[in-house]
């Protein structure tokens, strides 16, 4: 995606972001238990269910890296996990000022829901310095994407295996979504769209900049032969430009 | 056919260990050692209930970590891994072969861990009925740190920094298992006597010993292509 499908992604993303935030803070009820902190509630959440179904996305990309090997596929799961990464980073802040807020600490072990987002953010954190020891491009490329798809089949599970764990602390997003007022669940929703067109967003641009600078150096290298292009140790995927 | 090749792998390991005794006695004597220093981090010299299973979950698991390190190290560097590739055998065989050694040398890693826990640490008594539920969980723990950490032994094995990225990457990834089995030891070494297993947790580890044995089955090939 280029040029002006990319600026029209840019706009609609911005309207529909903010939109979305002036419905939570203008148009939805004010929480009665909670007050305003509970506004937080419509950044912090959309933003931790659109990076873990990054993680899931990363995992389907490799699949398709590892079917057809074309490094194409290698680079979207790269993006992908690059940019969940980011907002799994703002989940954790988003979620620590909320819990001070709420429940007077920064950090609560016993609710198995923020733990078992740190437990995937952890996994996560290893598939940059994975990609960095490996340093033959195909085998960094095809053993990024095990890695991908085993994390990504562990979101889910770890998910499952946390949910069952009893704790009444933390709100299920899942069920408490039916559980919302209208209002409420109306400007919710048009956060959690904002948030994935943001994801879009991103991912599209990370893409469009990794591509150009392959192709920069394909030039470049067209121009004045390899030693123009000095090699440089990476863990991002090379694409093959002609 | 593939039966066979395993059992030939799995035969070249165990015959390995048996020469070298690298990875077993280490692991053992690595576990009585983490033993020691949880006596003297947590100034406890007795335990029980949700410590005493989270102490000798995470005995193990460390203990595993020093196993898994090494699994793939013999092939790495003694061509084992051309070789294994030469002949026409299917993949997966080494992946089997090599889950069924690590899940061995754990279960030799608990005939010294569980006893020596039981008989430093442990306050409550050690009945047949602990020792029965203990080995139901520990079994469902080692299945799920065997193929795990085979594939992650695998994964770690052509990268320059192995020993580091395998913990990394193996510690989250057991992290559910860690969890369940924590979660199963804790009434088996309950002060008052053992209550039954609880059934939630033992679907939860069995769960993902399935999950991630599918898994493992899905991508080893891709990591032995070369």
């Amino acid at each position: 995606m280029s040029g002006p499908r990319l600026r029209a992604l840019s706009a609609a993303t911005v309207i529909v972001l903010i939109g979305g935030y002036a419905l939570a803070a203008f148009y939805a009820p004010m929480d009665a238990d909670q007050g305003f902190i509970q506004k937080i509630f419509y950044l912090h959440v959309p933003m931790a269910i659109v990076a873990l179904c990054g993680f899931v996305f990363a995992g389907l990309c490799a699949i398709g890296h590892l079917r057809t090997g074309d490094s194409k596929w290698d680079l979207r799961a790269y993006v992908a996990i690059h940019v969940s990464i980011i907002l799994g980073l703002g989940v954790l802040v988003t979620g620590a000022i909320w819990a001070k807020a709420s429940w007077g600490h920064y950090w609560v072990w016993d609710e198995p829901t923020l733990v078992s987002f740190l437990i995937i953010f952890l996994l996560y954190a290893t598939y940059t310095p994975l990609r960095f020891s490996i340093e033959d491009r195909e085998k960094q490329s095809r053993y990024a994407s095990v890695f991908a798809i085993t994390a990504g089949a562990f979101v889910p599970l770890n998910f499952i295996a946390v949910r069952s764990a009893t704790s009444l602390v933390h709100p299920r997003t899942l069920s408490s979504t039916e559980n919302l007022p209208g209002k409420m669940a109306l400007a919710f929703l048009v956060c959690i769209a904002g948030m994935t067109l943001l994801y879009a967003l991103l991912f599209n641009y990370e893409i469009a900049h990794k591509t150009t600078v392959a192709q920069l150096r394909a030039l470049k290298r067209k121009l004045a032969g390899d030693d123009a292009v000095r090699a440089r140790r990476s863990a991002a995927p090379e694409l093959q430009v002609r | 056919m593939m039966w066979r090749a395993v059992s030939a792998l799995l035969r070249k390991e165990l015959r390995l260990e048996l020469r070298t005794f690298q990875v077993v006695p280490a692991m053992a004597l690595f576990s009585i050692t983490t033993l020691v220093v949880f006596h003297f981090s947590l100034q406890r010299d007795a335990v029980d209930g949700a410590l005493a299973g989270g102490i000798l979950t995470i005995t193990v698991l460390f203990s595993a970590i020093l196993g898994i390190n090494r699994l793939f190290v013999a092939d790495h560097e003694e061509g084992g891994f051309d070789g294994f590739l030469l002949a026409p055998v299917d993949r997966t065989a080494m992946l089997v072969a090599k889950a069924l050694a690590l899940f061995s040398f754990l279960l030799v890693l608990e005939l010294i861990a569980v006893p020596a826990f039981a008989f430093m640490l442990l306050d409550p008594e050690f009945t047949f009925t602990v020792l029965g539920q203990a080995i139901v969980a520990l079994i469902l723990a080692d299945l799920a740190i065997a193929i795990v950490g085979t594939l992650v032994g695998a994964l770690a094995i052509q990268t320059r920094a192995r020993d580091l990225i395998v913990p990394l990457i193996a510690l989250p990834l057991l992290l559910p298992v860690v969890i369940g089995t924590a979660k199963l030891l804790a009434p088996t070494f309950a002060a008052g006597g053992a209550a039954a297993l609880p059934t939630r947790w033992l679907t939860i580890v069995g769960l993902y010993d399935l999950v991630f044995g599918l898994l493992a089955y899905a991508v080893f090939d891709f990591l032995l292509e070369d």
